[in-house]
């Protein structure tokens, strides 16, 4: 199966950002514009910390708004860029409920998780994990709500 | 040679070019306040040769600095600078601020965490230089290239620096990437022990860089950013990076800032009758009193929350949630997140006799809201409460307000006048324990080394020598009050001699640390043989005796400034309190100190 990285526990996040340092560092480079994964405080250090990373969802309207088709929806949930298809028109970036897609000022492209994990290693709180992603996880595509088979009993 | 607005890295030597410009940390950023410009120029020159952070900003201070400057005035610069390791390693997560002191008059230095030093380093350079003062209240915003002046008369006089905080946390952009530098009303004022606070619980805490800010009309500075920074070798950068983390976070090296932090010198420093109280008419309280401000105690009851500086997983800061009723409304509370270390809680608890811990933790958050350094204001009230005590100032002086040992009531009120100035008194008070001592008396039991209010630790000659010859007056220069404990559990003794030089090496490595950015929190980690392999990462080749050539020249430097700015080590004021409480160490002895001051001066 797939899998995805999983925001566990935002309430436990320090805020010290070693999984965005992580991310770039995965990817070659020191410093913060590669990451892929974003921490910031909820309005101020006192109230804790908003972690913002891909959730892979299942049917992604990141995916959707793409139009160019650059953004190959995977098996399971998530997605993958063709950069060779994409415009750079960061529609997909205001597609995301999450703020989970960064964009590479460079290139001109987005950044999304790669659902490679290397960050979890760095997180001493246990915040994040990179899990698989459940077959019962696909129901939701359905939007249908959990109905008990049987009728009621009079 | 300056180069021209706009250009960076453009120096006609070619060599030096590729070795340090790879790199953005040679780009300074000028800003100049009463012009209302800015320009970068490429600086290899001083960073080839001071690496960044205090070796880079001292020589930036010699440039910019007119020998006796006004500190207060627009002649005196604010120069804020990272080192190379910043954004590339953990715990590298540390500003150096330099400036001409209001509080001493001579080296203005403090050190800062926060998002400050990786937000600086991701905006594009290595230093900021702030020149001038504004005509009215500003604000900064740094967004790499960019900078912004904005109008900051509406944030002026706002009583809590936190609602102003807010307020810019929500007009500007960059939430994740950025540092809000802001000052409080102490800064405002020009209280010469004003404090900057980032990210609500970090400080620039020490020798008045608030007043500086006030004094320039600079309420705040933010600077976001996010980029890549080269490295050399990326399998040699990911070998490196995950030895010190892996260090950092697996051995004993950091392990009590992670668990207790800095609090858990509370029971350690009173079992060995180091821990001043009652501005150090004793070195121990009863178990029965200290128990409820240990690091143990406060986890156990208010621990609330710990947060961290940017790329440190260590996570010292330690916030405690605090309830407190609403003084109407039944059922009602609200809850203050509260950050408590080990130095706030010795001055504005244990030296005040204010032992109650919701009551310190009140007015630990009072301090810090106003932006006072903890310290100097908590040594500042010890004396004034004593000097009350012996009449030699009176509620006239007070305002009215009675200062007591272990009153919270009295201690806010004077917090409040401190930075109302309703008299000279207050007013005196405003510039420290040694100024008001040397109007009101009391100088035998004004706890200041070299102007600047002594720090938690009556440890024993290593301490106090630290706090006398260290270039900041900081416990954190040489670290006296370690070399005191490791002596005490061996049971060895130094000479004067042998103190001053073990001091003298600490404080030259610690050059190093905090060139490069590093937290000294994490000198057991950052050894030697480290620095230079994670140095090399950076395509920086320095030998062991370079490094520590540059730790040697970088203080005497600071001491130049200093001696250049009028501190005479001969008339260093040593209060007669400290002779007369034994510390952990045993009774201690003037003459000793004086030996050992002698000693580090000639060595210097």
């Amino acid at each position: 199966m797939a899998k995805r990285l999983a925001v566990v526990d935002a309430d436990s996040c320090v805020g010290c950002q070693a999984c965005m340092f992580a991310c770039a560092r995965r990817q070659g480079v020191a410093g913060l514009a590669l990451a892929r994964i974003s921490v910031h405080s909820a309005g101020g250090f006192e109230n804790g910390f908003e972690v913002s990373v891909c959730r892979a969802c299942a049917d992604p309207p990141c995916a959707r708004v793409c139009p160019t088709d650059a953004l190959l929806v995977r098996e399971g949930g998530g997605v993958k860029l063709r950069p060779d298809l994409c415009i750079g028109c960061q529609s997909c970036q205001q597609a995301c409920p999450f703020n989970a897609i960064f964009w590479d000022a460079a290139v001109n492209k987005p950044l999304i998780c790669l659902y490679c994990g290397y960050c979890v290693d760095f997180c001493l709180y246990d915040v994040i994990r990179l899990e698989e992603i459940e077959e019962s996880q696909h129901a939701s595509r359905s939007w249908s709500l959990l109905r008990p088979t049987e009728p009621r009993p009079i | 040679m300056p180069l021209e607005a706009g250009h960076f890295c453009g120096q006609p030597n070619q060599g030096l070019y590729d070795q340090v410009c790879r790199d953005p940390i040679c780009r300074v950023l000028y800003i100049d306040l009463s012009k209302r410009r800015f320009w970068i120029e490429g600086r290899p020159d001083i960073f080839q040769a001071g690496l960044g952070g205090v070796g880079a900003g001292i020589r930036l201070l010699e440039e910019e600095c007119p020998v006796g400057a006004d500190p207060l005035g627009p002649e005196n610069p604010i120069i804020l600078a990272v080192g190379p390791l910043v954004g590339l390693f953990p715990m590298a997560s540390k500003t150096a601020a330099l400036f001409k002191s209001p509080h001493t008059g001579n080296l203005g230095e403090s050190h800062a965490g926060g998002r400050s030093a990786v937000a600086i380093r991701m905006a594009g350079y290595g230093a900021i230089v702030i020149r001038g003062a504004s005509l009215t209240p500003i604000y900064l915003v740094i967004d790499g290239e960019q900078v912004r002046f904005r109008d900051a008369s509406g944030l002026w006089d706002v009583p809590d620096s936190g609602t102003v905080a807010k307020a810019i946390r929500n007009r500007e952009p960059g939430s994740g990437y950025r540092t809000i530098m802001r000052i409080g009303q102490a800064g405002e004022r020009g209280i010469t022990y004003a404090s900057v606070i980032t990210e609500t619980y970090r400080h620039f805490g020490r020798l008045g860089l608030g007043a500086v800010f006030g004094s320039k009309r600079l309420k705040a500075v933010v600077v976001a950013g996010k980029m890549s920074l080269p490295v050399t070798d990326r399998r040699a950068f990911q070998q490196i990076y995950n030895e010190i983390f892996k260090h950092a976070t697996e051995s004993e090296a950091m392990r009590k800032y992670h668990e207790l932090g800095t609090p858990i010198n509370v029971a350690a420093l009173n079992a060995i009758r180091a821990l001043p109280v009652r501005n150090l008419q004793a070195n121990t309280l009863p178990e029965d009193q200290v128990e409820a401000i240990t690091g143990e105690d406060l986890a156990q009851h208010y621990l609330g929350r710990r947060v961290a500086c940017t790329h440190c997983p260590i996570a010292c800061i330690h916030l405690a949630a605090l309830r407190t009723p609403h003084p109407k409304e039944p059922y009602f509370f609200k809850t203050s997140m509260i950050s408590y270390d080990y130095e706030p809680i010795f001055a504005l608890g244990s030296m005040l006799g204010l032992v109650e811990p919701a009551a310190m933790l009140r007015l630990i958050e009072e301090v810090d809201r106003v932006g006072l350094d903890a310290m100097s204001t908590g040594v500042t009230l010890a004396w004034a409460t004593e000097a009350l005590g012996k009449g030699l100032i009176t509620t006239a002086e007070t305002d009215g307000v009675q200062l007591a040992w272990g009153d919270y009531t009295g201690y806010s009120q004077a917090v409040q006048k401190i930075i109302s100035a309703p008299n000279d008194f207050y007013r005196a008070l405003g510039h420290g324990a040694e100024y008001a001592a040397a109007r009101y008396g009391g100088q035998d039991f004004a706890l200041a080394f070299g102007g600047n209010e002594m720090p938690g630790y009556h440890t024993g000659p290593g301490g106090y020598l630290t706090f006398l010859t260290g270039a900041r007056h900081s416990h954190l220069d040489s670290a006296g009050y370690s070399v005191d404990q490791t002596a005490l559990k061996k049971g060895e003794t130094l000479d004067p001699q042998q103190l001053a030089e073990a001091l003298l090496r600490e404080e030259r490595w610690r050059q190093v640390l905090i060139s490069l950015g590093i937290c000294f929190f994490a000198r057991g980690v950052y050894t030697m043989d480290i620095v230079q392999r994670a140095l090399a990462v950076t395509g920086q080749d320095w030998s062991a005796e370079a490094l520590e050539q540059l730790g040697a020249d970088i203080l005497r430097r600071k001491h130049a400034f200093k001696q250049r700015e009028g501190f005479n080590p001969q008339t260093l004021r040593i209060p007669r309190r400290i002779l007369e409480i034994a510390s952990a160490y045993g009774t201690l002895s003037e003459e000793f100190l004086r030996q050992a001051v002698q000693h580090y001066m000639e060595q210097v």
